[in-house]
């Protein structure tokens, strides 16, 4: 690990954290790309106690391309193994929607189009080094259009779709790319949501992504159990499906 | 959404309630939150961590390291850092918290605001009392707090009163390594107890009590001593969840009067030396996740009481109590403490200390007030970490330096945005 980079974007989010800890105790670096610079610059500290080799706050805005290039600049100097998992996402309750649909596009930005223009700039480099991992993840709310969450949903699946075809360009170069697919996890976005069950720990999906990108899985979901659960549920016929609010 | 309404409890599940909790995960969600009493994991056992109908703040997921300097061990740390995790990671490097509690799963702010102690106390002294310095966030704003400064001492064991610990730092100790050297003796009665405790002369030392024991065999138990050592051990890791509330029967007199003998026995009578992991020596419960749950339904109580030297003979009445009364549970330990203390409303006072869990009955409750009476009578104090049975008049009379730790609070906190079920319940802020 001691020559491996993981660029995290969404770095201060919970499950981010809980990754970016796991690596840090296997001495990788880091480097903690997100909004709230003060918030990364203690999650960088944190990360250097716990082992990675160099862990440093970068500013990166997924609504604000310009701050795409120096994070690149950045990684671009660390020699070694490239990788980039990316956290960032928004998730505006669907009722605010209804109201204001122009929310669609900030959240559409955050999940989906500046993450893939993101990783489209940055995809030459694993090629050109002919390695490495990205790690995306999406919900299994993007399996479905669902009535709570539908605009937040179509946003994961087009990142889905997006994931799918940048693992079938990367691996031509041997580079890989992992979508991770979790259900509902304990952080301060499911807090307090009413319909909240089997709630899983973010450490326990920092381990399911770590462990899917060390065995090269292709799509994971975390925690596993929710594959059987997607699978039911994409499997309801339109007509009967239409009939359930969930 | 930042307030979840849930029904929670402390460690004890005797007191439920129902109320609202934010866990910020970013300091900045913090800052931006009213004022509310902070909670860390709740291993407090009563309502030290409950506020029933208003708000509290779950500091758990604010738990970053901050800074650590090897060549003097002083660590800055956030409030929601774990004791256990702070064990695992600087063992191996050749240092340990100073002071650790029985379980690993508490936070520094825990452990701050209730000042606490380790089976190190007659050495080391109390948690707080390695506390360089601390933040905390009163009325809004972020203060720095040294260590011995008034609003310091109203904060170490002042229960959350002064404001939400945000970060300290701690002094650590040196440890020579992740292993620990453990001796356990047999102590045959209380006299023997309470003379192995008092001339031990180990940096550890803590005594494992048999509270069904009678008679001749009154105050037996097991003395553990121990030092910090090197060797390869494995980590110490949780090997079982209890899944669920167990019936009542489980931890009823007969199955703990067995299990106590076993318990016993299995130290060999001259007694046996062994290498154990860090975790396993300092955290033996932490193997059983929720072992909690072992109470039932409805929960238990840990009566914990310490009680001046010259007082041994009280205690020993105490102890003959609570074994005449079948009541006990396997859960109880004996310990000689120092003069250590940081704080106004910090617990330690130099004597012995004696903590036992009880189920949560009528019998067990009452059996708690007449030992907490005799607690008083013999000049000593009970623990707000484990009471939420004591009532409030004989409470305060226990802290003399509570008014010195009022004013302090007064002026933290003057609108009371801070209490917890456990200060209104023993009348702790109110004026005398
Ligand atoms: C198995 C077991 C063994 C134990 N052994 C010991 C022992 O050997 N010695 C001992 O002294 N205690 C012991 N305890 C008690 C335990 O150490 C204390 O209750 C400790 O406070 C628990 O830490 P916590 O993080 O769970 O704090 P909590 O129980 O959540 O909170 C304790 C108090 O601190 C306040 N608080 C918590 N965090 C903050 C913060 N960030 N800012 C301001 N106030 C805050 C709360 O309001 C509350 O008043 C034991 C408990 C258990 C369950």
């Amino acid at each position: 690990m001691m020559d491996t980079t993981w660029i995290i974007l969404g770095a201060t989010s919970a499950m981010a954290r809980a990754t970016a800890r796991a690596l840090a105790a296997q001495g990788a670096g880091l480097l903690l790309a997100g909004r709230d610079t003060n918030e990364l610059a203690l999650i960088a500290a944190d990360c250097r106690l716990r082992g990675a080799r160099m862990a440093e706050a970068v500013a990166f805005d997924a609504r604000d391309p310009a701050t795409f290039a120096p994070l690149l600049a950045r990684a671009s100097g660390e020699e070694g193994e490239l990788n980039a998992a990316v956290f960032t996402g928004s998730m505006p309750p669907q009722a605010e929607i209804d109201t204001n649909p122009a929310l669609i596009g900030g959240m559409l930005a955050d999940n989906f189009t500046g993450p893939a223009e993101f990783l489209h700039l940055l995809a030459p480099m694993l090629e050109a080094r002919g390695g490495g991992t990205i790690v995306g993840v999406g919900s299994v709310a993007g399996d479905r259009g669902r009535l709570g969450n539908y605009a937040y949903g179509a946003s994961k699946a087009a990142f889905h779709t997006y994931l799918s075809g940048l693992g079938n360009r990367l691996a031509r170069a041997g580079a890989h790319v992992v979508t991770v697919k979790p259900g509902f996890v304990d952080t301060a976005m499911t807090w307090g949501l009413p319909g909240m069950f089997l709630v899983a720990p973010p450490e326990a999906v920092a381990r399911a992504i770590l462990k899917a990108a060390r065995k090269r899985r292709n799509v994971i979901y975390a925690p596993s159990f929710w594959r059987w659960i997607m699978l039911i549920i994409r499997m309801v016929p339109e007509p009967i499906f239409k009939k359930l609010k969930i | 959404m930042i307030w979840k309404t849930l029904e929670y409890s402390g460690w004890g599940r005797a007191l439920k309630v129902t109320g609202e909790l934010a866990r910020p995960e970013r300091r900045g969600d913090l800052l931006a939150l009213p004022p509310a009493p902070a909670f860390g994991l709740r291993r407090s056992y009563g309502d030290a961590v409950t506020n029933g109908g208003g708000r509290a703040i779950d500091m758990t997921r604010l738990d970053r390291l901050i800074a650590f300097d090897p060549a003097t061990g002083l660590l800055e740390a956030e409030a929601g850092v774990r004791i256990g995790d702070l064990a695992a990671l600087f063992a191996p490097m050749g240092w340990l918290p100073a002071v650790m509690p029985g379980t690993g799963f508490a936070t520094i702010g825990g452990c701050i605001a209730q000042d606490v102690h380790g089976k190190n106390h007659h050495n080391a002294g109390s948690f707080a009392q390695h506390v360089t310095r601390l933040t905390l966030l009163m009325r809004g704003e972020l203060v720095e707090v040294a260590a011995g400064t008034p609003l310091f001492r109203a904060t170490a064991g002042g229960l959350g009163q002064t404001g939400v610990i945000v970060s300290a730092s701690l002094q650590m100790v040196p440890c020579k390594g992740a292993a620990m050297m453990v001796t356990e003796r047999r102590a045959e009665n209380w006299d023997e107890h309470l003379a192995m405790l008092d001339n031990s002369t180990a940096t550890y030392t803590v005594g494992w009590i048999d509270g069904t024991a009678k008679g001749e065999a009154l105050g037996r138990g097991i003395v553990e001593e121990a030092e910090s050592s090197t060797g390869l051990v494995k980590d110490h890791i949780p090997v079982a969840t209890v899944p669920m509330n167990a019936p009542h029967f489980a931890l009823s007199a007969p199955i703990v009067r067995a299990f106590n003998e076993v318990y016993y026995r299995r130290v060999p009578a001259r007694g046996r030396t062994s290498v154990k992991p860090v975790g396993a020596f300092f955290f033996p419960l932490d193997k059983i996740l929720e072992w909690n749950r072992l109470y039932g339904r409805r929960g238990f109580h840990q009566f914990q009481c310490v009680v001046p030297l010259a007082s041994a003979p009280a205690l020993r009445e105490m102890l003959e109590e609570i074994a005449g009364s079948g009541l006990c549970s396997p859960l109880a330990v004996l310990k000689r403490m120092g003069p250590g203390r940081a704080g106004y409303m910090s617990f330690p006072m130099e004597g012995y200390t004696l903590a036992i869990d009880f189920p949560n009955r009528d019998a067990a409750r009452a059996l708690i007030r007449r030992l907490a009476g005799r607690a008083v009578e013999a000049g000593g104090r009970l623990y707000f970490a484990k009471d939420s049975l004591a009532e409030g008049t004989a409470m305060r009379a226990m802290y003399p330096e509570l008014s010195e730790w009022r004013d302090e609070v007064r002026k933290a906190d003057p609108d009371g945005n801070l209490i917890t079920d456990l200060v209104r319940r023993l009348g702790l802020r109110s004026a005398a």
